[in-house]
């Protein structure tokens, strides 16, 4: 047996490595699962196409109602961007529970932080397979080419791409301390955010109480940011700087969670025995 | 006059407690470099909390633990590289092929030329028909076959492994240590071994540690143990400290 040399795991380039080969891995596993590709695309299109016909059935109706539901197509595609993009993250860490290679991976030289990279850029790829061809089909259905926002769609994503990963980065780190037991918030925590961020509603709809707790929130701002443009035709900056500003505070806050679980994770011993 | 090789493991006084429960109670230990070691204990005597405490995937409560002279809590990334492990309880991806898989660990590793490996794992180990194959797809002699191939993917200088044929059939098991002896005597590896096979600890190990309720109870070679306890086997040895028969006190192990 020959043994070949290793290379030095503390240099930038032995630490991109070690996030290509989880990524690499991720790959494989989509590659070699049809139905986890078709999963992908399948529920953000039939939630494109509902969403779409009940905007289609508002056209010609006139008031506010009409006016929330002009943007219901948007509001669901920017809306799979923050679900879709949590669900990417935190699939592609449940994967190594489920598949029981936690320990493999822990006690290899893989740092936390290059896992946490790995996930993000999953996360985008998972994204992409999925929205992409939804997009296309809105704009075949309805019409409704979400691309033609230009900038302001990548304003968008970025704002709701980073929400995702920090919520993923808290679910993630839960599951880590607590074991699979914890993984039911990984299905169901964003979907706080579809009530509280305003989704499909103008965030004076709610309670003025709650008003304040939705304006805490970075995607708040997004979906306001959508309705000003397709509704005012006007894009507005001030709310995407609004919203960039939580990120940065929300995604610091994902990270430090994270890190204080899977150092609790450490000190219970929960890394090897990852089960309920 | 020769000098002492340096020890591959270090314990000071360590100890691991979730609340009132110690699971590890103050046990201090030196592995040294190229040997082969057994922990050896019944079940909750504390060996697979001390392995994961070498491996850093637990903190110790107290006490200190050098690995390849590094503190492994403070230092767990300069060393890591440097060793591996091997669980028939943890398991790789079952939808990656086994070559898939390989390849993922041994990037993760730092192996520079990753195929060439591959290579000399799969004839060393003989995986070569099995390599296309998905891993969840093969039978249990296979799965560890694999498991010890990604192991030996970054030639560790430790090699730390749990239970390392549990639930394999005779032949596979008596394959599988004569391939870990061919390794140290190849590689000159430190190998730290936690088992409940008797015979596989007498073949395989220059070197004991006994532990029971969290404390190393007794230590020494195989044969030095068998003949300390008066008894034929080291199964044997094993009940009498399972079953709290203590030793003479002239001959118990001096602390």
């Amino acid at each position: 047996m020959k043994f070949e040399p290793l290379a030095d795991p503390a240099t930038a380039a032995a630490s991109l490595r070690r996030i290509a080969a989880m990524v690499l891995r991720y790959w494989y596993l989509l590659r070699s699962s049809w139905p986890r590709l078709v999963e992908l695309v399948y529920w953000p299109a039939v939630q494109m196409i509902t969403w779409g016909f009940l905007q289609v059935s508002f056209v010609g109706h006139e008031g506010a109602l009409a006016r929330a539901g002009a943007t219901f197509i948007g509001a669901v595609l920017l809306w799979d961007i923050l679900f879709r993009g949590q669900i990417g993250f935190s699939v592609s860490f449940l994967e190594e529970m489920w598949a029981r290679n936690m320990g493999n991976l822990m006690m290899s030289p893989l740092k936390p932080g290059e896992f946490i990279a790995a996930l993000m850029v999953m996360s985008i790829v998972r994204l992409a397979i999925g929205f992409v061809p939804v997009t296309l089909l809105a704009i075949c259905f309805f019409g409704f080419n979400l691309w033609g926002l230009g900038l302001a769609l990548a304003a968008f994503f970025a704002n709701l791409i980073f929400t995702s990963w920090s919520i993923g980065l808290v679910v993630s780190g839960l599951v880590l301390r607590n074991g699979l037991g914890a993984e039911n918030l990984a299905w169901s925590l964003t979907f706080l955010l579809l009530l509280l961020s305003c989704v499909y509603y103008p965030v004076t709809t709610l309670p003025e109480w709650l008003q304040s707790v939705a304006l805490l929130l970075p995607p708040t701002y997004v979906f306001e940011g959508l309705r000003a443009i397709l509704l005012d035709g006007v894009f507005r900056g001030d709310l995407m700087l609004k919203a960039a500003g939580l990120n940065v505070v929300l995604f610091a806050a994902g990270l430090v969670a994270f890190f204080r679980l899977f150092a609790g994770a450490r000190r219970a011993g929960t890394l090897l025995q990852l089960g309920e | 006059m020769n000098a002492k090789p340096p020890a591959a493991v270090r314990a000071v006084d360590l100890v691991k407690a979730y609340g009132k429960v110690v699971a590890v109670d103050h046990i201090g230990f030196e592995v040294a470099a190229g040997s082969v070691t057994g922990l050896l204990g019944g079940n909750g005597a504390g060996k697979t909390t001390t392995i994961a405490m070498i491996m850093g995937l637990i903190l110790p409560s107290a006490g200190r633990i050098e690995v390849l002279g590094h503190d492994i809590v403070a230092e767990r990334h300069k060393v890591l590289h440097r060793m591996n492990f091997e669980s028939p309880y943890i398991d790789m991806p079952h939808r990656l092929t086994v070559r898939q898989n390989l390849r993922v660990f041994g990037m993760l590793y730092g192996v520079a030329d990753i195929d060439g490996r591959i290579a000399d794992l799969a004839a060393e180990l003989d995986l070569e028909s099995l390599l296309e194959r998905e891993t969840g797809r093969l039978s249990a002699g296979q799965k560890t076959r694999v498991s010890l191939a990604k192991a030996l993917v970054n030639a560790p200088e430790l090699l730390l492994l749990d239970e390392p044929t549990a639930s394999l059939d005779p032949d596979t098991a008596d394959w599988i240590r004569t391939r870990l002896e061919t390794y140290r005597a190849e590689r000159g590896a430190t190998i730290l071994l936690a088992s409940h096979n008797m015979p596989e600890v007498e073949r395989l190990c220059d070197d004991v540690i006994m532990m029971k309720g969290g404390r190393i109870v007794d230590r020494g070679s195989p044969s030095g143990l068998v003949a300390r306890y008066g008894r034929d086997t080291l199964e044997d040895v094993f009940l009498d400290v399972a079953r709290g028969r203590a030793l003479e006190p002239e001959k118990a192990p001096a602390s």
